[in-house]
């Protein structure tokens, strides 16, 4: 599937009720807004943008470092131009205000949400939900934040792909921080293939090319790691 | 600096031997610097200008933020050996003005209102300078902005039109702008709107109209060759990584 590109102003539609993300209405057309890939869908039509900042929204899944310990919030870094804020209350039990650093510091990362947004772009965080935590082992890596859908791929099926196939813990945030966990071989493949998927990801027939890269890779360098899995079998 | 020409026109050749609705050669590179969010080199007969952008980011210092929109910073500088006399590095008057003036071509075209708090910024780097660098300046930051994923209403293009030996010609280079009647640098957003307008010299109302006439014709060729350079820039991964990249590495794997 070849997509055509968009560039801004272009007039992607006459039909008013079909502007998605990515365009705009001038008079009774629809224009792109953004550099990217158009996208026509039944009901919509946008363009995907190749590049950009990672815009916070409510109930996104986030990777974020702490930046600063304030009185009862902790600073998050957010791979985004606005901070996230996470109050003491968001932390899974209650803690006091005066211990917050033995809790969480500068420098630890964590798996959070976006809790709200307000208009002044004040970004809450919190930790109180499933699956949110503190991360304390494994490595992330950012890629840019548009090209993070490319690394889940449809339902999921890119992600579930490089579980498999690597052996590996992954979770790729909505800000293009992505956590892997495994072993350091694990790992370092995981990166390589997920900066594959980012220099890729505007291509199509995407997934197979990642199946022939992984593959590829396999026989090279992982051939010990693979002969070892076998005799288990 | 060069003595002035007699004529300026011959047998309707221009003295780099332009028709007088040419514009100069144009290469135009796409995301040459690795650490902006997006850039662009052009060269635009002798001129070779680098445009990056940056954001949208945190604005500092805060009071500066507008809570309702992004700010648009725009800095036009030239380097100090871009022109043949060694000018002072840093702003003057000339550069601020030129930074004024492309901040502004920018206003009605960015959807500043998506990143409240934030900082838009634009740098425009002149390395060597030949005339018409603040329109260069404009096309290569329009581009640039969009390689950054900006959106927008439209790609900015940008020319200048002057009056040389009494006729109204497109894109003046350093001699018809040093020596010439009139200068007149004009923006437009697609859809022919108007963001950015000068004019230095003196033009009747009908030169004038005649002149902006030119002008739109001109900024027309300049949005085929951004439109072009950005479509190519894709267009050239899809041929690089298309086919080639399956048989390569499939290639890899039978070693």
């Amino acid at each position: 599937m070849e997509r055509n590109i968009a560039i801004p102003g272009d007039v992607v539609s006459d039909n008013i009720k079909m502007s998605g993300s990515g365009t705009y209405v001038h008079g009774d057309t629809v224009r792109a807004s953004v550099y990217g890939l158009l996208n026509v869908g039944e009901r919509y039509i946008s363009v995907i943008p190749l590049a950009g900042k990672y815009i916070p929204c409510a109930s996104d899944r986030v990777i974020g470092i702490i930046t600063e310990v304030v009185y009862s919030n902790w600073i998050v870094d957010i791979n985004s131009p606005y901070e996230g804020l996470l109050h003491i209350s968001q932390y899974p039990r209650r803690i006091d205000s005066e211990n917050m650093s033995k809790y969480l510091k500068v420098g630890d990362c964590i798996l959070t949400m976006v809790a709200s947004v307000d208009a002044g772009m004040k970004v809450e965080l919190t930790l109180r939900e499933k699956e949110l935590r503190v991360l304390s082992n494994g490595r992330i890596v950012t890629i840019n934040p548009t090209k993070m859908p490319r690394v889940i791929g449809r339902n999921g099926s890119m992600i579930r792909l490089l579980k498999s196939e690597i052996g590996c813990n992954m979770f790729v945030g909505q800000n293009g921080r992505i956590w892997i966990n495994g072993s350091d071989d694990c790992i370092d493949l995981a990166i390589q293939t997920v900066k594959y998927i980012e220099d890729n990801a505007h291509t199509p027939g995407l997934t197979e090319r990642v199946q022939a890269f992984l593959k590829a890779k396999e026989k090279t360098r992982y051939g010990k790691v693979h002969e070892s899995r076998n005799d288990e079998e | 600096m060069s003595e002035k020409p007699e004529h300026f026109i011959i047998d309707g050749k221009r003295l780099d031997g332009r028709r007088v609705d040419e514009l100069r050669s144009v290469k135009i590179k796409l995301s040459p610097l690795d650490r902006a969010d997006g850039s662009c080199y052009i060269e635009w007969g002798r001129n070779k200008i680098m445009a990056a952008v940056y954001g949208p980011r945190e604005l500092h210092p805060r009071h500066r933020q507008n809570m309702t929109k992004a700010v648009v910073q725009y800095r036009y500088n030239m380097a100090a050996f871009s022109v043949s006399d060694r000018i002072r590095p840093g702003h003057s008057r000339r550069s601020i003005e030129i930074s004024k003036v492309g901040r502004d071509a920018f206003e009605y075209v960015v959807f500043t209102k998506f990143f409240p708090k934030t900082a838009i910024d634009v740098f425009i780097e002149v390395l060597q300078a030949d005339a018409g660098t603040r329109t260069a300046g404009i096309n290569a930051a329009s581009l640039a902005l969009a390689d950054a994923g900006i959106p927008m209403r439209g790609l900015v293009s940008a020319c200048a039109v002057g009056k040389v030996d009494g006729e109204i010609v497109l894109d003046l280079m350093k001699e018809e702008d040093n020596f010439g009647e009139a200068d007149v640098p004009v923006a437009m957003a697609a859809g022919g709107k108007i963001t950015h307008l000068q004019m230095d010299g003196h033009l009747t109302r009908d030169e004038f109209y005649e002149a902006l006439k030119l002008a739109k014709i001109g900024c027309d060729k300049v949005y085929k060759l951004q439109r072009q350079a950005l479509i190519e820039k894709y267009s050239g991964d899809y041929a690089e990584n298309g086919e080639d990249a399956i048989t390569q590495s499939e290639g890899d794997a039978d070693e």
